[in-house]
């Protein structure tokens, strides 16, 4: 049986060891339509430097489709293809699936392939949350899945997603002057509930492009661990969020140090903070939310209310979660009071 | 792909089987030695994934088996591994095959030559398992080449004709190989199956050629179009299909010589046609009470005959016009339904009159739509829609009306 030559090994790609250690080598370039300060591209950029030119990369319907590869002109160096909207998860399990079957079988030559499936909050988070968390299951197929959160449907012209966040101004919530806020649901904790989830998904992480090469080296880790795994990365989006382009790096900055966004990985089951996400759960003071709110436009309705609202579930997530940031469950201790009370 | 050329040497018989249509779909699957296979339950054509589960477990065949969490991934991951080279199969049935729709749309524009297997079943709400044609015919104006099978036999030579057809790099389409629910996913009949050798012999390796996405050949595939080449690639999907004619025809002449069975006409079957007054059309497993039908009124003296369509897409346009322009009139019987249709009219029905409007000779045309929802088509339906056909003789024209048979009115 040709089956036994097959090893189902994965690229090991050693972590980089600092911003001057990165490899040069470009396989995301020129050729793309992407918005002035556009931090999904850069995620798609870094994503791909990453994983190395031994990569099939796979891209649901979004901005980063739509904008990225106009007919007869591409950025991809590296072979990509289109899916559907909510089809990241079908696409990594198909693509790693056929490259499984066709080496085990001898029919093409054995090599460890990276797989990359990306979609954007709406492809992930709301239509394709079926089909990541499949494909999360079927450990013997290496793949990536990376959702690209800009926090609305960026492509469309900015309507809510489920990762939109709480109250803000999109064009299917806008603020009118009797109802104030139309969208009231508070964000999905996507990375934890696939992690909490998934028992067999060896790796889940969530990034941001403002702390580059710990975005690229959870990439790396990712495709070199096996099995399915998956990372969030929180993207600003001047379009949808409505600030100067110039901001955007330090609103990314800004998400992790209110706390608001929490950079993690669970490792093969341990969680470990990241940076300034670590430094919080040591005990550095979270800024407050209005710092980062009141910086964009999406915001601009806000009351002091509304703020206030804000900061208290952001506090709840840090105070209250058993995990704080990651896992949602009341503590332990309080539950335990919660039965006494009874 | 010269094929045709070459001796059947000698190689094994062919085995003798007892087995359903959807046990000989997974049959000729083995043989066609598929590489990733994607289930997902809903009767009736599940039956085959079941099929192929017992094969892949017992070591007959080697490939990747996901099932999935719904159609619509069902449909996908085929879809991916088939871009990356690999030979898949993937089916459904009723909602099942509606709830793929987008999947559905994609395969034919990325050239994906997957090969499907819809058990036909009615479509909710209500839920009713039994046979309706609608749900293969969603995807009639699509690209997906539509074939419809009445025995266990054509299902298995149909399935190994329909990897080398879609995966001529002529054509690239998907295929879908429609077996009515129950009466063919569910029957057993005798079935031969034939060795691998000749197996081997018929179908070549698929292969992807510059269209594989590889590291190796780094394409970008399906960027976004717009106006301004949408409607090329729309025409390019147009021309396959038109060059699919041409290879339905070598790939059944290739089988006969090389297996020794299958029709000399690919596209449809004429049971009793070459003096007939009265000419039935039918898909699917109506050909059966319809041809023990006929049988019984040639008995009594009534020239009847029946012309039972295999290919749907690509439509035979010219052959069938030329078989049908012989009677006095034409009879069809739809599975399926239209509601607003010209004439309300099922499809096959409407297909053929638009086929029919630059013959010289048209005969009248009478439509019926019976058995939804699997109801039994019986010998008195069949006399019933000969009676009317004779009718309609007697006075020269099409009758307007559709009738619906067996209906509680």
């Amino acid at each position: 049986m040709p089956e036994t030559t097959f090893t189902n090994a994965t690229q090991v790609l050693e972590a980089f060891k600092g911003i001057k250690k990165v490899t040069i080598e470009e396989y995301f370039t020129s050729g793309h339509r992407t918005c002035q300060g556009c931090e999904s591209a850069l995620v798609m950029k870094l994503m791909v430097k990453a994983a190395g030119p031994r990569t099939i990369v796979l891209g649901s319907t979004g901005c980063m489709y739509v904008a990225n590869t106009t007919y007869y002109t591409t950025p991809w160096v590296v072979p990509w293809m289109h899916t559907q909207l909510g089809s990241s998860g079908a696409a990594a399990l198909g693509t790693a699936a056929g490259l499984k079957a066709l080496m085990r079988k001898g029919k093409m030559k054995s090599e460890p392939i990276n797989v990359i499936a990306f979609c954007g909050d709406g492809g992930g988070a709301d239509m394709g949350l079926n089909g990541i968390s499949a494909t999360l299951t079927h450990k013997e197929y290496n793949s990536l899945i990376l959702l690209y959160d800009n926090e609305s449907y960026a492509n469309t012209d900015i309507q809510l997603s489920g990762l939109t966040p709480y109250g803000a101004h999109t064009t299917f919530s806008p603020p009118g002057s009797v109802k104030r806020l139309i969208h009231t649901r508070w964000k999905k904790n996507v990375a934890g509930m696939l992690a909490a989830g998934h028992t067999e998904c060896r790796y889940v992480a969530t990034v941001c492009a403002s702390f580059a090469v710990e975005m690229m080296n959870k990439v790396r880790r990712a495709l070199t661990i096996g099995g399915p795994t998956f990372i969030h990365s929180l993207d600003p989006c001047p379009k949808g969020w409505d600030y100067d382009p110039m901001l955007s790096h330090d609103l990314g900055e800004l998400a992790i140090e209110t706390g608001i966004f929490p950079l993690y990985e669970v490792d093969d089951g341990l969680l470990k903070y990241y940076g300034k996400t670590k430094a919080i759960v040591e005990g550095r003071k979270r800024k407050p939310v209005r710092e980062y709110l009141l910086k964009q436009g999406r915001f601009a309705h806000f009351t002091e209310e509304d703020l206030a609202y804000f900061q208290a579930k952001v506090d709840e997530m840090w105070e209250k979660w058993e995990i704080p940031g990651v896992v949602p469950f009341k503590r332990l201790e309080a539950a335990k009071a919660a039965l006494e009370v009874k | 792909m010269a094929v045709a050329t070459k001796t059947a040497p000698a190689v094994a018989e062919d085995r003798e089987l007892l087995i359903s249509g959807s046990e000989a779909v997974a049959e000729a699957l083995a043989l066609a030695d598929i590489d990733v296979v994607t289930a997902y339950p809903i009767r009736p054509y599940d039956t085959v994934m079941q099929a192929i589960a017992k094969k892949i477990a017992n070591g007959q065949l080697v490939a990747e088996y996901i099932v999935a969490e719904g159609e619509h991934s069902q449909f996908e991951v085929v879809k991916h591994a088939s871009t990356v080279g690999a030979r898949v199969f993937c089916g459904s049935s009723g909602v099942g095959w509606a709830y793929a729709m987008e999947c559905l749309v994609v395969t034919p524009p990325l050239r994906v030559p997957m090969v499907a297997m819809v058990g036909n079943r009615a479509l909710d709400d209500p839920g009713a398992f039994g046979v309706e044609h609608n749900d293969a015919l969603f995807v009639r104006d699509l690209g997906w080449m539509l074939v419809w099978i009445d025995s266990s036999q054509e299902a298995l030579d149909t399935t190994l004709i329909g990897y080398r057809l879609a995966e001529d790099r002529r054509v690239f389409l998907p295929l879908a190989i429609s077996a009515d629910g129950a009466f063919l996913t569910h029957s057993q009949a005798l079935t031969l199956v034939p060795p691998k050798a000749k197996v081997e012999r018929f179908l070549p390796p698929y292969n992807r050629g510059d269209l594989l996405l590889h590291p190796d050949n780094p394409i970008t595939v399906a960027p976004q179009a717009n106006e301004d080449w949408v409607i090329e690639i729309r025409r390019q999907n147009n021309e396959a299909m038109a060059r699919a004619v041409i290879v339905i025809e070598e790939a059944y002449a290739d089988f006969r010589t090389i297996f020794g069975r299958g029709p000399e006409n690919p596209w449809f079957e004429e049971y009793m046609t070459d003096d007939a007054e009265i000419i039935l059309v039918g898909m699917g497993t109506i050909s059966l009470p319809i041809k023990v039908g006929i049988r019984n009124m040639r008995a009594q003296g009534k020239k009847v005959g029946l012309v039972r369509l295999r290919w749907f897409r690509p439509f035979p346009t010219d052959r069938l016009v030329a078989a049908l322009s012989k009677a006095s009139v034409i009879g069809v019987i739809d599975r399926d339904y239209s509601f607003g249709s010209p004439f309300g009219s099922g499809v096959v029905a409407n297909e053929i009159r638009a086929a029919m409007y630059n013959a010289p000779k048209r005969p009248p045309l009478v439509s019926f739509i019976c058995g939804l929802g699997g109801r039994e088509v019986t010998l008195e339906d069949v006399y019933k829609v000969t009676d009317l056909c004779y009718n309609a003789a007697k006075t020269g024209k099409s009758d307007t009306k559709t009738h619906w048979l067996g209906v509680r009115e």
